[in-house]
This record gives structure tokens, sequence and C-alpha cells, in this order.
């Protein structure tokens, strides 16, 4: 048993460190840390730098382009990239379309879109909830009925899909759709790849609780989808979708990400005041800091126990997802709640502009506003951890009773 | 003891209910939000045709009846309030300001201030807080400096509810060692507003006094003699913030219970899952006991007992900000997706209920307050 990082890992963390310092662009670090509004072209940015260095897509294998790194590895990456203030690698393209993709793809389809995932050409979202269909995945409806025709066989895709995550930026959209409805539910969905310049496509905004606009509806009229857009076999698509949902546990956890929300809590109880002290040194307040502490702590080498083992093979399926998923998105809420919770009630005012790279504060406000006022939605934002990717509830029912057979 | 409400009481309760099911409904609410006022001008001479904005003053200024409502009637009100989300400054102008007068104002401002109030013809904020306060009410680094038979007012106050609707503003400065308040008019030379929503649809102020000059008639109770009559104010405000987030709750669990009912996966009600059964019913039972907080703070304010009232209140507050937290996050949570989105009126609750938690003293300011009171005792 040793818990420290080896020499090797030490040095590759160096590595990663001088990457980080000379290749992060500071007006994208500016605003990860600040808690500013990204736009596309920030994502796309820095998928481009990292494809350039060798590292766009860290969790795949060489072959097709992948760094071919450990998990161990690809939990320092994650840890340092989320530490300096790089944007999340999305995971719409990368982890979740490329692995099926390249298990069930043909090579066809892989060097279709791999190549262009990668580079950062185009973007992904993901189509699988629909208005009645959210928890119980299997009931979709979404339509896609094959069409034989001499300008090429296709499929007429109808129906809503909904919740879409940054689907106003998408190029392409993975979509769960019903291809039959004989049989069991399960047995009657299909995997397709929609470009999102197709007519009949239309993508409405759904505004969240904090004002922002990151989810949307995506409505299908008579789409025409190239049945060489089709992934592996009709009807087989919901045993890829499982893959999919079993097959990424790196990251999940969210691990780096809590770390530096957690620094960034300390900071703000370290300016804040209270009884004209600085608020971390409120013992009442301080431990709600240890307390998450605690939680992180355990969940990071949880996580690590769960990748090394991963790495080795030696992991049947078991609840490790499941767990990450919900300690990862309970830590998560916990720190933008303290966060806001240190704030006081200077978390109240709503400054729609604070979001804005430009936006640096207000000479009519108080000085507080400057770091308050990006930070102030997003402990409302953040609600939606628990409930999307599988929400925890049914995370606790795969463990009860997929995993424990209750 | 008694429970009951008295028949004027339910009248009341009534005639608010149906004002909120048919004039405030959550379309409007939403309207109103992003307009520019945030708030509804024709509600609040509703209001004050309903006598709410005169409830807690005695009948000489303009109140309903003898004495003045009690707390209890304060309540009341703040519960229908709270269903309708409604966005008038209830809070900032009716109870805290318009009691403050009530507890502390000389006669002339009582005559001068509260029938107005009652008429709905005036609007009132307290500019307490200040920056880097947070939420000890005797930060106060505002400075008063006596001149001619007045005083100058210079300093910078930090969220003040109701501010850009007010048409004075009842601020606290330091003269010296001690802290006074002044009502001061709120567009008198040197007074700079910087008016914001709040993050549940609400109107506040940062506020900046530079050389505001005010006569002796400015001064609100005794001079140096703030901090009580502050105390007392803001524990009526959160008496009735609490009411608020009763009412608010109530209707959380309204709507989820519905939503439990009629949103189906798996071919079955989703309230048929054990799971969410459970939470549903621990949403009840923390409902229910910050309703009993509630009453207990409602009666309690009115107590002659300083600290008697202010620990109550503290207790109420810090109880009723845990149960408020946990109602309204698993709200959203059993409403899925449906539960973050600006659309439905959940998240709007779920973000009221918060504003609310943090307003005036969070739960662990408050628990304090009530832990250190166990050493007095
Ligand atoms: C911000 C956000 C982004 C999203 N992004 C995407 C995206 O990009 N692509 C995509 O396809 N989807 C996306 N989703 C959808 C997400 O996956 C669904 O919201 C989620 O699966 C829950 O479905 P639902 O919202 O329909 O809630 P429902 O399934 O209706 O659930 C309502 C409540 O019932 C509970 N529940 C349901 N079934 C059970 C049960 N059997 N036992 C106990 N409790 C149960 C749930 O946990 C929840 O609390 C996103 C959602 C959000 C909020």
């Amino acid at each position: 048993m040793d818990l420290n990082f080896t020499a090797e890992e030490q040095s590759f963390r160096e590595d990663v460190r001088r990457f980080l310092r000379a290749k992060l662009p500071a007006e994208i670090s500016r605003k990860v840390l600040g808690g500013k509004r990204l736009e596309k072209d920030d994502f796309v940015r820095w998928q481009q730098i990292l494809h350039a260095q060798g590292w766009g897509a860290v969790g795949w294998p060489t072959a097709f382009g992948g760094t071919g790194w450990n998990a161990v590895q690809q939990h320092i990456f994650d840890e340092e990239c989320s530490d300096a203030g790089a944007p999340l690698q999305l995971p719409f393209g990368l982890k979740m379309v490329a692995p099926v993709i390249m298990a069930f793809g043909n090579p066809a389809q892989q060097q279709r879109f791999l190549p262009r995932i990668i580079d950062g050409s185009d973007w992904w979202c993901q189509g699988y909830s629909e208005p009645g269909s959210g928890s119980d995945l299997a009931s979709l409806k979404m339509r896609a009925v094959r069409v034989n025709s001499p300008e090429g066989d296709h499929y007429v895709v109808n129906g809503q899909k909904t919740w879409n995550t940054l689907g106003q930026y998408a190029d392409w959209i993975f979509c769960l759709v019903r291809t039959s409805t004989e049989g069991r539910q399960q047995e009657g969905i299909s995997f397709l790849l929609i470009d999102m310049k197709t007519p009949g496509i239309t993508v409405r905004p759904i505004i969240m609780l904090d004002g922002e606009h990151e989810i949307n509806e995506v409505w299908f009229e008579d789409v025409r989808v190239p049945v060489q857009n089709l992934i592996g076999e009709e009807n087989k698509g919901w045993t890829y979708a499982k893959f999919l949902l079993g097959h990424e546990r790196t990251g999940i956890a969210g691990v780096g990400r809590s770390k530096r929300e957690l620094k960034k809590l300390k900071e703000i109880a370290r300016k804040e005041t209270a009884n004209g002290r600085p608020l971390i040194e409120d013992q009442r307040f301080r431990d709600r800091i240890a307390q998450v502490e605690l939680e992180l702590m355990a969940l990071e080498i949880t996580n690590l126990r769960v990748i090394s083992a991963e790495g080795e093979k030696k992991l049947a399926p078991g609840p490790e997802a499941s767990i990450l998923k919900i300690k990862g998105s309970e830590i998560q809420q916990m720190l933008t709640e303290l966060q806001m919770q240190a704030l006081g009630h200077y978390a109240l005012p709503w400054i729609e502009e604070a979001l804005d790279a430009a936006w640096t504060g207000d000479a009519l406000m108080e000085a507080y506003a400057d770091h308050a006022a990006p930070l102030s939605g997003r402990y409302f934002n953040f609600r939606k951890t628990t409930i999307y990717g599988g929400s925890n509830e049914i995370q606790k029912n795969i463990i009860s009773q997929m995993i424990l057979g209750l | 003891m008694d429970f009951n409400y008295t028949e004027e009481q339910l009248a009341l309760q009534d005639t608010l209910r149906r004002f909120i099911a048919r004039d405030y409904a959550f379309e409007h609410r939403r309207a109103l939000a992003k307009s520019a006022d945030g708030f509804d001008r024709q509600a609040w001479k509703t209001f004050a045709d309903f006598g709410i904005l005169a409830l807690p003053f005695p009948e000489e200024f303009g109140g309903i009846s003898e004495h003045g409502g009690n707390a209890v009637d304060t309540m009341l009100v703040m519960e229908m309030l709270g269903r309708g989300l409604a966005l008038e400054p209830y809070v900032p102008t009716v109870v805290l300001c318009g009691g403050l007068i009530r507890d502390a104002g000389s006669s002339a401002q009582k005559e001068a201030l509260l029938p107005a109030i009652a008429g709905g013809e005036l609007m009132l904020a307290l500019a307490h807080f200040e920056p880097g306060a947070r939420y000890e009410l005797d930060h106060v680094a505002t400075t008063a400096t006596a001149k001619g038979s007045g005083w100058q007012l210079d300093g910078a106050k930090a969220v003040v509810l109701g501010a850009p609707s007010a048409d004075k503003l009842i601020v606290s400065a330091r003269d010296g060692k001690e802290i006074s308040l002044f009502l001061i008019d709120a567009k008198a030379p040197g007074v700079t507003l910087r008016a914001y929503p709040t993050q549940d649809g609400a109107r506040a102020a940062d506020i900046k006094l530079a050389n505001v000059t005010v006569g002796a008639d400015a001064l609100i109770g005794t001079a140096g003699g703030a901090l009580p009559i502050v105390e007392r104010a803001l524990d009526y405000a959160n008496a009735a913030l609490c009411a608020e987030a009763v009412g608010i709750m109530s209707a959380l669990n309204e709507v989820t219970l519905e939503y439990l009912k009629t949103r189906k996966q798996f071919g079955v009600p989703i309230g048929k899952f054990q799971a969410l059964q459970h939470r549903m019913a621990d949403m009840v039972i923390a409902t229910e006991q910050a309703r009993s907080m509630a009453t207990l703070a409602a009666v309690r304010v009115d107590s002659r007992d300083a600290a008697e009232r202010s620990r109550s209140v503290a207790a109420t507050k810090a109880y009723v900000t845990q149960s408020a937290r946990l109602v309204g996050q698993q709200a959203v949570q059993l409403h899925g997706g449906m539960g973050v989105v600006d659309e439905l009126n959940v998240a709007h609750y779920f973000k009221r209920l918060t504003m609310i938690g943090l307003t005036f003293g969070d739960a662990d300011y408050h628990l304090g307050k009530f832990s250190d009171s166990l050493l007095a005792a």
C-alpha cells in the first residue's frame, strides 16, 4: 500500500504544469477562476491548444490519437487543468460519443468523426432525454423510420429531445431513437448521429433558474438522416448507451474542479468578515468548510482506488460509477452552497452583466460585488448536478437493486 | 392556549388568498419581476384598501384597530404573500420601517409617516447594514457629524432592500461612539443609489452618502439609541420572513405533491417510489415544525422582554431557514429537470426561500445567537 505518487508521476505533474503555464490563455483562465460565462470559442480554442500538444483526448487509445495515459496520469492532468483554470473539456464528443464510435462504429465512421472531435472542429451534444422519458430513458419515443430510396437509404426522424446541454452551439447530436415498437422497449432503440444543419431541426432555448441559457429543446420534423449515420446495428442502441454509462468513470467525480472550488471557498472565507475577524476564524463556519473537505479527501482516494483498479483491469462492473456520481455531485453542491453562505447577504444582488468577461466590478457598487456577483447564482445552477447524468435517486436504485440485489 | 385565528383574521386570510389566485398569478409575477419597478403599484393600492399596509399601526395613526394589529396578523399576511411570491416591498416599508417608527418615532414622526404608509402613499427602506458588516448590528462606519442644529451623514450602505422604490430612507450612522438613526429623503442631495434586482426578483440598492445634511428633526429615537431600536425592528422583520417562508413551503409542498401524483416514469406516477414518498414526508414534517416555530415567533416578538423576544426570533429564524433549505432543495430535486427551469414557479419559490435564509442573519448567525443565550440563562 502506498498512497504517494511515484517519482515519474510527480515529474509528469511538473510537465503538465509547465504546459499550462505556457499555453493556457490568461483571458480564458481568468474567466474560469472568476466564475465568468465561457463562450463557445473558449472551449474550442482550448481544445485546439490541447490537440496541438497531442493531449486533445487524454482518455483515448493512441490508435485514435489519444495519449494512452494511464488512469493516474489522467487524474493528475485533470487536477492540474482544473487548478490552473482551464475550461472543462466538454464530455459530449470526447467522452460520450467517441468511445461508442470506437467500440461500435465502422471504420468509415471512425475516420469521419473522431479526428474532428479531437481537433475541436465538431461540437457534439447529447440527445437522449425526452419530455416523457427522463429517468425512464428506455421509454423514449422519438421515431426513426427507415426508407429505402434511390437517392440513398435514410431514416426519417420525428419527435423531440430536451435538456440538451449547449445544443445551441452543436454541429452534431447523437440520439437514441425508436426504430421498433415491438418486444421489450430496450430492444427497439437505435443510436443515430444527426447533423444539426439538417432541414427540419429546430433548437429552442430553455432558460434555467439562474437566468442562463445552457440547455435546449430540439425538435425534429421529417428529418432525413442517411443510414450511414447509424451506429452498429439497428435496435441495439440501448446496449451501446449502457456501455457508455458504465464506461466513463474518470472525471465523473469532478475531484479536480471541487478542489479548485474548495480553494475558492477558503479565499472567500478569508476575505469576508464576521465580528470584525475573517470569516474563516469563525468556528461554526470553519467546521463547515472542514466537513466538506473531509468528504472531498475521501472521494479523492475513492476515485483513485477505482481508477487504479480499472487500469489493472481488476474491476468487475460494480457500484463505483454510481458512488462517484453521487458523492461528486453532492460535494459540488455543498461547495456552491458554502460559497454563497460565506458571501452572506452580499450574495443577494443579481448583476446580470457580472458573468461577462469584461465586467470587473461596478463603480457604484461596493467592493464586495467584485467577487460576490459572479458567484451568486451558481448555487441555484448547481442543483442540476444531482438531477442530470442519471439522478442520484436512480444511482441509488442502481446500487441497491442491481449491485446489492435488494 | 388557543391556536385558532379570529373571524377577522380568517376573513383577511381569505381575501388575500383570493387576491393572489386572481390578480397575482405566477405569469403576472414573472413579468413584474422583469419590469422597471419590479413590483405592482396597483397591488400596493389594493393592499392599502385591504388594510394590510396599516396592519401594525394603532388607529390614531391610520391603523385599523385601537392598538394596531399584532404580529400574528402579520404572520397571516406574510404567509399569503409568500404563496404569491409577492414582490411588493411589504417587509421593508410596513414591517421594518413602519414598525420601527411605531416603536421609536416621535409623535410628529408617527403622524407624518404612519398614515402615509397605511394609505399606500409612502415607501421606506432601512439603510443599516454596510459592506464588510455581514450581519453584525453594531458594525456601522457611516458617520454623523454635528452641523448647525442638525447632522451631516457620510458613508456607504449595502444591499438595502426596497431602496429603489423608497421615498425615504432610515439611515444608521455613528456620531463618535454611538449609533443614531436618521430619516432622510431618498432623493436628498448627496445620496447615490445603485439599484439592482436580487436573485429572487425583488429590488435592492447599494447606497453612498456624501455630505448629506439633515435637520434636528431627522433623528429617530434618542441620539445614540439606535441599536435596541434596530434590533427590535429586525426581530419583527425576521418573524415576518419566517412566516413568509412557511407560506412558501406549504405552497411548494402542494405543487410537489401534485407533481409526484401526475409525473409518470417507468409506467407509474413517481410518487409510487418509496424513496420519494419518504422525501415528501420529510418535507411535510419540516414544514409543520417550521410553522410551529413561526407561530412561536409571532407570539413572542410582541413580548416586552427584549431578551425573550430576540431569543425566540433567533431560534425561529435558525430553525425555519434549515427547514426551508430542505424543502426548497428537495422540491427542486423531485421535479427533476423541471425543477431548474425559469418557467415553473418551483425554482422561484426555491430562490425566494434561499434569499430569506440570507436576509437579516442566516441560520448559523441565528443559531449562534440562540446558542449564546444559553450561557446567559
Ligand atoms: C442542466 C441539465 C442538463 C442536462 N443535459 C442533458 C443532455 O445534454 N442530454 C440529455 O439527453 N439529457 C440531459 N439532461 C436530462 C437529465 O438526464 C434528466 O433530467 C434526468 O435523467 C432526469 O429526468 P427528468 O428530468 O425527466 O426527471 P424524472 O425522471 O421525471 O424524475 C423526477 C424525480 O423522480 C425521481 N425518480 C424517477 N424515477 C425514480 C425511481 N425509479 N426511484 C426513485 N426516484 C425516481 C428522480 O430522481 C427525480 O427526483 C439534463 C438535465 C439537466 C437538469
